[in-house]
């Protein structure tokens, strides 16, 4: 289906993108829907991206329902073993 | 085996190219156009591509409905947002600017179909079709747009109720189906959730206590986009069937 199910946020951080360069990203989106290349009906997607680049600005994942959740799982568990004074 | 249309080349053969054309707001929009071969009179086909954008898939599509005799064109409907982007990232700027606003999917359409009607092989007729998000954007131009055919591919958000938190600009389409002005075929999933069996039973119940022209058929055991050849959701039986069925109504109602 196309859920239409999007969730947009700012973030602050670099990513790889086309070409192998890094750039900032500024943006995140977060939605539940078909995927472009994954092999799964339907696929947790998650664009990073820099609007003021231009459309081509984006670093995509697509992951399955289970890998997403373990993607929140591992991150959650890295934060959490932070020392809280190195987090800012 | 389906009549083709008098505008069917015996050999198959086609063109197929991008152009501009005049859209919503008499802005310039890209378009994927495919012809048959030779000056046949014939109708012509607006294909209106799903949410993940105006892709491979969708421009094999226009080909197949050239190949069936159509004039047939397929707007891009983020040409204002991702000009010259790749499908995959314009459709990722749209969805993160809420998606495409119903208005100017209507221009695009309207434009669209004009283009068809000017061509020197046009018989005057047009039909739109459109998968996934696209089908409840041809119920919607069907509404809008004097159109000839118009079929709807598992379109969510025709009826049910949109989720309160929804992001993206939807509405369902209660109040605009009186106005629908086309005869309509309905292709769904029995196993989709979006649209769902109730939901299409709710459309279906509508159109009826309306008296509009239309036929359903839902494929048990096909979910959401079985027509999509690069998915895992594509059901081979319910894609055929499907075919045939576009074929026989669009050749009922754009042929001649």
């Amino acid at each position: 289906m196309c859920t239409y199910l999007t969730v947009k946020d700012d973030v602050e951080g670099s990513a790889k993108g086309p070409g192998g360069s890094w750039f900032r990203v500024s943006d995140v989106t977060v939605y539940y829907d078909h995927p472009v290349h994954a092999m799964a009906e339907h696929t947790l997607n998650i664009d990073f991206s820099a609007p003021a680049g231009g459309p081509g600005a984006r670093v995509a994942l697509e992951l399955t329902a289970e890998s997403a959740r373990a993607l929140v799982a591992a991150v959650q568990r890295a934060l959490d073993a932070v020392p809280q004074e190195m987090l800012s | 085996m389906t009549q083709l249309p008098t505008g069917a080349s015996a050999s198959g053969s086609l063109t197929a190219t991008t152009i501009t054309i005049q859209g919503h707001g008499g802005d310039e929009i890209e378009a994927y156009v495919a012809m048959p071969e030779g000056d046949a009179r014939r109708g012509g086909v607006v294909v209106i591509h799903h949410l993940p954008g105006y892709d491979r898939p969708t421009k094999e599509i226009v080909r197949r409905f050239a190949e069936l005799g159509y004039d047939a064109i397929c707007p891009n409907l983020y040409s204002r947002e991702a000009p010259g982007a790749s499908p995959d990232d314009a459709a990722a700027v749209a969805r993160a600017n809420g998606g495409v606003p119903d208005e100017r999917l209507v221009g695009d359409v309207s434009g669209a179909v004009d283009y068809l009607r000017a061509l020197p092989t046009s018989n005057g007729r047009a039909g739109v079709i459109g998968y996934c998000s696209g089908g409840r954007q041809t119920v919607l131009s069907a509404c809008h747009i004097d159109v000839d055919a118009a079929v709807d591919c598992y379109g969510a958000f025709v009826t049910g109720t949109i989720p309160p938190d929804l992001p993206l600009k939807v509405t369902t389409l209660h109040d605009q189906l009186p106005e629908l002005r086309a005869p309509l075929l309905g292709l769904f999933g029995a196993e989709d959730s979006h649209p769902s069996p109730e939901q299409v039973a709710e459309l279906e119940r509508i159109l009826t206590d309306l008296g509009k022209d239309f036929a359903f058929h839902s494929y048990d055991g096909a979910g959401h986009a079985f027509f999509a050849v690069n998915r895992p959701s594509y059901n081979v039986v319910a894609a055929n069937d499907g075919w045939e069925r576009i074929e026989s109504f669009f050749a009922r109602h754009l042929g001649g």
